[in-house]
């Protein structure tokens, strides 16, 4: 990274100003403090629309210094509009270095997924949040839900898992699914898949979560108790695949479905790319992997 | 049996600004009884049942309620924490529309586990089970489990809103004309039903009607209230067959006779 201050052109270094940061870093802190309660702060407009992750945008803004590494995802993938476009954001606004690769990274910023490859302590996972509240379909006063956490009313959760079974046999929300953190407030994860829900306990990084338009932000600091909730005789399960990525032959891994033509052909493959490249640099190949091997800075456009 | 009364209400008043909404109500309700607050709209009936249920916050007067543990707990003092466990452990409360005490987009049988699961039951089989017997007790076909309330007619609603407060086993029932609105056969069987509940479980309840014949069939002991006063108290039948008050006297004579 060559540190270059005048590129930052016209803007305060990470687009916030320090007042706004200060602000931001008070509500993390907060929530690192009371792991899985939701703080309340002062979201500021962004320069994108709300939902394309606005409120991971201002935390990430508030944590990353000049030596941090970005690592931008978008349902896992390093290459859609939104992971590309946030992580040009602050390249122009911090001028970090931006990273693909999930080892490399001290800070990653993610909607929907947790990467595949295992987080290390000293790095910090920023969640883009749509809801932060996990109660809010079951209640849609936020009064009563903020009473609910703070009396630990939380039999209304189950409720939910408990029409899931009625209907469907089994408990069939597979993303968004609520966690409880510490045995103290149910927190809802994200619209991570469940699948995703085993690697936030007890995880060496920190994990912070942004909410830009309900104006949210909580955190689960390293090492944290995160348990899925669940009935005694339907227990908590991850979704299986029953094939490996039709690239890099990967299984326990979480798959997308890709289709290829319109007569209904169609693979499944990492949702995690920097983990299927990487498996695939090692010399693993899927049933569908073209036969020539594809250099890796083929598949990525440069930086 | 026990010799102590179960809720112990002192000089309870409750003031909107300078109007009055019920004014000095002292009673003692013991386990197992049934009573019944009479009077027409507006006589401070539901204010008195709101304040007892604690709702509202009464403007003065205290009412204290024996716990589990046989100690008499101040209503009024305890944290709302407590007292939104008690409402959902020990207490019931029977709402006039069916919609307000049920969760209408989830199914009948998580209205019935829902207090089950909010005291920390965690056995979807033993949940399910239960709903599916009081659902019986209630006479709600099990086929009906999984249906959400609002296909539901007003009879089943507040049949299924009965079975929701019961299953935790309380003590104590609050209803809030638990037959307005439900036409007189439908009335006649949920009476019935009823009747049958609070016998066999032996509750003590707090029924707030217009209806005297509900109160006649249901309550052993009632209150006439007028303007937010008690005009007069006693046993069903007494104050049925020969009231005292002139109010009484002209609420008994305004039944009507088919």
């Amino acid at each position: 990274m060559t540190a270059q201050p005048t590129d930052i052109a016209t803007y305060n270094f990470a687009y916030l100003d320090e007042q706004t940061k200060r602000m931001i870093r008070r509500a993390i802190l907060k929530g690192i403090a009371i792991p899985g309660y939701q703080v309340p702060f002062a979201s500021r407009e962004m320069p994108m629309p709300y939902g394309w992750g606005t409120g991971g945008v201002q935390v990430t803004a508030s944590i990353i210094g000049p030596d941090d590494v970005l690592k931008v995802i978008d349902q896992g993938a390093d290459d859609t509009t939104n992971a590309v476009s946030i992580r040009a954001f602050f390249k122009k606004v911090a001028n970090v270095a931006v990273t693909t690769e999930t080892a490399k990274a001290t800070i990653i910023q993610t909607r929907h997924r947790i990467p595949e490859h295992p987080l290390a302590a000293g790095q910090v996972l920023v969640y883009q949040v749509p809801i932060p509240e996990p109660l809010r379909f079951l209640e849609p006063r936020e009064t009563e839900t903020r009473k609910m956490h703070a009396l630990e009313e939380y039999g209304l959760m189950h409720v939910k898992l408990y029409e899931d079974i009625a209907r469907h046999g089994r408990i069939a929300t597979t993303y968004a699914y609520p966690v409880k953190v510490e045995g103290r407030y149910v927190m809802d994860p994200s619209p991570t898949p469940k699948f995703d829900n085993p690697k936030m306990h007890n995880s060496p990084a920190l994990q912070l979560f942004g909410a830009g338009r309900e104006k949210r932000i909580y955190a689960l600091p390293p090492f944290t108790e995160v348990v899925s909730l669940d009935f005694e005789d339907h227990p908590f399960e991850v979704q299986t695949f029953d094939q490996p990525c039709a690239l890099c032959a990967a299984e326990n891994v979480y798959l997308d479905e890709v289709i290829l033509d319109d007569h209904g052909g169609h693979m499944f493959v990492c949702s995690d790319t920097d983990h299927c490249e990487k498996r695939r640099e090692e010399g693993h190949r899927g049933h569908l992997a073209p036969e020539t091997r594809l250099a890796p800075e083929k598949m990525e456009p440069a930086q | 049996m026990t010799d102590e009364p179960l809720l112990r209400v002192s000089a309870l008043s409750k003031f909107y600004g300078s109007r009055v909404g019920c004014e000095n109500v002292t009673f003692d309700l013991w386990p197992g009884e049934v009573l019944a607050v009479v009077g027409e709209s507006g006589s401070g009936k539901t204010t008195l049942l709101n304040c007892l249920s604690t709702r509202l916050l009464p403007s003065s007067g205290t009412a204290s309620y024996r716990m589990r543990d046989g100690q008499f707990r101040e209503l009024y003092r305890m944290s709302e924490a407590e007292r939104r466990f008690l409402m959902r452990t020990d207490w019931g409360f029977v709402h006039q529309n069916p919609a307000d005490g049920l969760r209408m987009t989830v199914s009948a049988g998580a209205n019935v586990g829902e207090r089950l699961m909010a005291v920390g039951d965690r056995h979807y089989g033993k949940i399910r089970a239960t709903a599916v017997d009081w659902l019986s007790r209630v006479e709600i076909d099990e086929d009906r489990i999984d249906d959400e309330p609002r296909a539901f007619s007003g009879g089943m609603r507040q049949r299924l809103q009965i079975a929701r407060n019961l299953v935790t086993g309380p003590r104590l029932v609050f209803m809030d004309e638990p037959t307005g609105g439900l036409d007189v056969s439908v009335q006649a069987r949920l009476l019935d039903l009823l009747r049958g509940l609070v016998t066999d479980l032996g509750l003590a309840a707090i029924v707030v009607t217009h209806d005297l014949a509900v109160a006649r069939l249901l309550s052993q002991r009632m209150m006439v209230m007028k303007d937010g006063r008690v005009v007069e108290s006693g046993l069903t039948d007494r104050v049925l067959d020969d009231p005292r008050a002139p109010y009484t006297q002209l609420l008994v004579s305004s039944i009507l006779q088919v």
